[in-house]
């Protein structure tokens, strides 16, 4: 049992703060948290206030991502104190990505139009969350990391160079909060971290579907059989649903 | 030699105290980083070919020693004469051919080579006339000059290991971990956490348990760990082998930071020794107790001496902090129980269990018993390595070990506690040095940097300075940390650049409290406390800067001039210093500085010994 901004909520083993609230309803802003990602505490826009009856008044800041949804917690979602730490985390990230729409859509809902900070120079739109990295080792390619530290810290492949562990899928890309990863695709190939993928295309409706160097990859971990990939995921869905009409009615 | 007992020790610390006894005639030559740069092995070289070579009167037994840190870096190679205790500075090769005639053959002393007082200028000829070493209490470092580190013999013969043998053939871990529970020893690393109530919330989590050594030490002007490492290995051994005992772990790491070679040699030397000896490894002294240590290099990131990151950098992964949400007592390396403690803390604990607790306490104040070792750096007269009983004032460790500030200029402040530390102004110099009042007075113990500033420091520049490392060293995982440190480099540079306005320094104060509050680890979180300590005692110097415009202590270039006053007796040494030579007069007459060339350096003010410099704001007359 805990308290999130005045309401009395249970909490689930292993709950996070974060993931309490969202069950209540209670919003707290995040851009590097993501379900299937282990909370990297990195960005700190959802950062609370805790306390406890026994700490005396005494309270601290904390991220809700991955603290633990502990018995007897009292949290604030939106003390002064936090307002003014997720202004200045905001307003610190329009600084660093000033043209990122989704940073400056959340800079909006705290009444910053233009950031305060000096901005970057020579910006892109990343914020360093690392979700493209762990995307890349959750499928199991690892051909992407951080590097470098402190604010020359960004994601690459090693040596800058193009990498033949990468297998083009762009799950790097897709996850990416703020777009930042750039890819292009036509019908034949696809365009990302320097390098070129042939595309394979759907036997059914002629849609390129996944990467040659992937297909490659899943068959040979064994995720699924080679056939499986003469179509794409629409038709596999499309065909699935007219067996069950079939089976049913 | 293996040792499967006590009485095995004692046998074995006879036999080499009756070939070697601790009161025999040796010179101890330091050969650590500081007096090896300065010389020092081809001194040893030397000295020990002259021995060798000449035939020396008979019954005499004289050994060169390559020694541990004696602590008065600043003046090595230091060559120090046992047992008259002659202690000799700054030794330069050719010198060796006449310490060896005079001193070693005939007990004279060589006057040049003494350490001089600073202010009676009389030649100190034994070690303890020396102020330096007079007011220190040496408990951790009193081996440490005297010893070989490379030589386990020499350890033995100063009494190491035998409470180690001791403890674990006649004790059990519960009297470990009491003794050091009583003795009320706090990390010597910063945080000063209670180690024994670490270690007993470690034990009470079912194992396997770790012990660490974080030698990872990286503040500036910092040099407490890497000496222990180099020239006292044996003791840190020592005392995680008895922590190791006391919380039932069987592995454990030592992590030193890869610049610092000399020290992983000479600690690699020891696991050796040690393991031979039956001191570590399978079985120690014949008890079913084991206990494997192992090294590991960092790779220079200050960050991984946060205990997280250096736990993720073991492990092989990146070296950055994780959310310690659940202490690392608890899921350390490996998501096992864990206790880290540094080095300082490790070489305490054999100390503590040979004096036990009660004797321990006996030192030090009520809340922060024992001594602590600090590296005393900057504008002091007696630099080098010190160890003072806790509670020393912070006046007493300035002025009388470190003999007052250089060309008794005024005292303005004392940083402690490492880039995220703080500075305190001379009002705090009365300041008892322990863990509480310190972080009560916003500064903090740290590991124990002290850099000590004159009157021509500019607190904003200090600031700046340890802004700028912490920017350096930043890992990059947490926003506050990462683009809000080069924010407020920035605005501090709008100040020492005098184009910054009174909401500039708002803004500064009201960052460094959101970086404070929100950062991840503690390096991101006490950031910020090289600003917030200058603003709380400096606050008037800030202002003057954004307001006057101006820089008192003559460092931001851009608000500074210099000017030569009638004072001028036209001696010539600033126009002689200056490196652009922008300063023209003829001797025996006032000099002019031409400002249009002048890079504001600050040279000649250092120089002029008539007090005919004045620093004034930029581009006005004095």
């Amino acid at each position: 049992m805990l308290v999130i901004d005045g309401k009395s909520l249970i909490a689930k083993e292993g709950d996070t703060i974060l993931a309490v609230a969202k069950r209540a309803g209670i919003h707290i802003p995040t851009l590097c948290h993501q379900e299937w990602a282990e909370p990297q505490g990195g960005c700190r826009l959802c950062c609370v206030e805790i306390t406890k009856k026994s700490w005396d008044g005494w309270c601290k800041v904390v991220t809700a991502c991955n603290h633990p949804a502990q018995d007897g917690l009292i949290v604030y979602t939106h003390s002064e104190r936090i307002i003014t730490i997720r202004k200045n985390i905001v307003d610190l990230l329009l600084a660093r990505c000033p043209e990122s729409e989704v940073i400056q859509d959340l800079a909006k809902e705290y009444g910053i139009l233009e950031t305060t900070y000096k901005r970057r120079e020579n910006p892109d739109n990343c914020i360093l969350c690392g979700l493209c990295v762990q995307a890349c080792e959750a499928m199991g390619v690892n051909a992407i990391s951080m590097t470098d530290r402190g604010i020359n810290k960004r994601v690459t492949t090693p040596y800058d160079k193009p990498n033949n562990v990468c297998v083009g899928c762009a799950s790097c890309a897709k996850v990416c909060p703020t777009n930042n990863i750039p890819f292009t695709e036509s019908n034949k190939t696809r365009k990302i971290w320097d390098q070129e993928f042939p595309m394979l295309r759907c036997t059914v409706c002629g849609r390129a579907h996944i990467t040659q160097a992937q297909m490659e990859k899943l068959v040979a971990d064994n995720v699924l059989p080679r056939d499986y990939f003469d179509k794409c995921e629409i038709c596999h869905q499309k065909e699935t649903v007219e067996t069950f009409k079939k089976i049913s009615f | 030699m293996k040792i499967n007992s006590l009485a095995d020790y004692n046998t074995w610390q006879q036999a080499i105290l009756k070939d070697r006894p601790l009161d025999g005639k040796k010179v101890l030559i330091c050969c650590e980083t500081g007096c090896r740069a300065a010389g020092s092995l081809q001194v040893a070289e030397q000295l020990e070919k002259l021995i060798k070579e000449n035939k020396i009167p008979v019954g005499v037994e004289r050994v060169v020693k390559k020694t541990g840190c004696q602590g008065m870096c600043e003046k090595g190679p230091i060559v120090w004469i046992m047992p008259e205790s002659i202690f000799y500075c700054s030794v330069k090769e050719q010198d060796v051919q006449e310490i060896f005639e005079k001193t070693i053959l005939k007990g004279e002393i060589v006057e040049r080579l003494l350490y001089k007082d600073i202010d009676s200028k009389c030649s100190c000829k034994h070690h303890l006339d020396i102020d330096f070493f007079k007011k220190q209490q040496l408990v951790i470092l009193k081996k440490m000059g005297q010893m070989d580190p490379t030589d386990i013999q020499d350890y033995i013969r100063f009494g190491g290991y035998k409470t180690l043998v001791e403890v674990l053939t006649t004790q059990n871990p519960e009297y470990v971990m009491q003794q050091i529970e009583q003795s009320g020893l706090r990390g010597r690393g910063g945080g000063g956490f209670n180690v024994g109530r670490k270690w007993r919330s470690c034990k009470a989590v079912e194992g396997p348990r770790y012990v660490l050594c974080n030698g990872d030490e990286g503040d500036p002007g910092a040099f407490m760990d890497r000496s222990i490492m180099e020239g006292d290995p044996h003791a840190i051994i020592e005392g995680m082998v008895l922590g190791a005992f006391a919380v039932e772990s069987n592995k454990g790491y030592l992590y030193v930071r890869h610049e610092y070679p000399l020290a992983i040699e000479h600690l690699t030397i020891a696991i050796k020794q040690a393991e031979e000896c039956g001191f570590l490894g399978d079985n120690i002294a014949g008890t079913d107790f084991s206990f494997h240590l192992s090294i590991n290099r960092g790779g220079g990131a200050f960050v991984c001496g946060e205990s997280s990151a250096l736990m993720r950098s073991i492990e092989g992964k990146v070296g950055e902090p994780r959310a310690k949400y659940i202490h690392s007592t608890e899921k350390g390396l490996f998501d096992k129980p864990t206790v880290l403690n540094n080095v300082e803390t490790w070489a305490n604990i054999p100390v503590i269990l040979r004096d036990g607790a009660e004797n321990f306490r006996k030192i030090g104040t009520v809340k922060s018993p024992g001594t602590k070792v600090f590296s005393l750096v900057g504008k002091v007269k007696n630099t080098g390595l010190i160890e003072v009983a806790m509670g020393t004032t912070l006046r007493e460790i300035i002025y009388e070990i470190g003999g007052g500030i250089i060309d008794n200029r005024p005292f303005k402040a004392v940083q402690t506690g490492g880039p995220s530390g703080g500075c305190l102004p001379a009002d705090k110099l009365d300041l008892p040095v322990d863990f509480d009042s310190l972080t009560e007075a916003g500064s903090m113990m740290g590991s124990g940097g002290m850099i000590v500033m004159d009157d021509r420091t500019c607190m904003i520049d200090v600031a700046r300075y340890f802004i700028n490392f912490l920017i350096q060293e930043s890992c990059g995982k947490c926003t506050p940390c990462r683009d809000g440190l080069p924010q407020l480099l920035y605005l501090l540079d709008k100040i020492r650049e005098g184009k910054a306005v009174m909401a500039d320094l708002d803004k500064i104060e009201e960052l460094s409290k959101v970086i404070e509050n929100s950062a991840l680890c503690a390096l991101g979180k006490t950031a910020p406390n090289p600003i917030s300590s200058t603003l709380r005692y400096f606050r008037d110097e800030y202002i003057q800067h954004i307001k006057e415009k101006k820089c008192v202590a003559g460092v931001c270039t851009a608000l500074t001039s210099f000017n030569i006053t009638d004072n001028c007796k036209g001696c010539t040494a600033c126009s002689k210093i200056c490196p652009v030579d922008a300063i023209q007069g003829e001797a025996k007459a006032k000099h002019q500085i031409n400002q249009e060339i002048c890079i504001r350096c600050g040279s000649c003010y250092n120089v002029c010994k008539f007090d005919a410099i004045s620093i004034t704001k930029r581009n006005e007359q004095c």
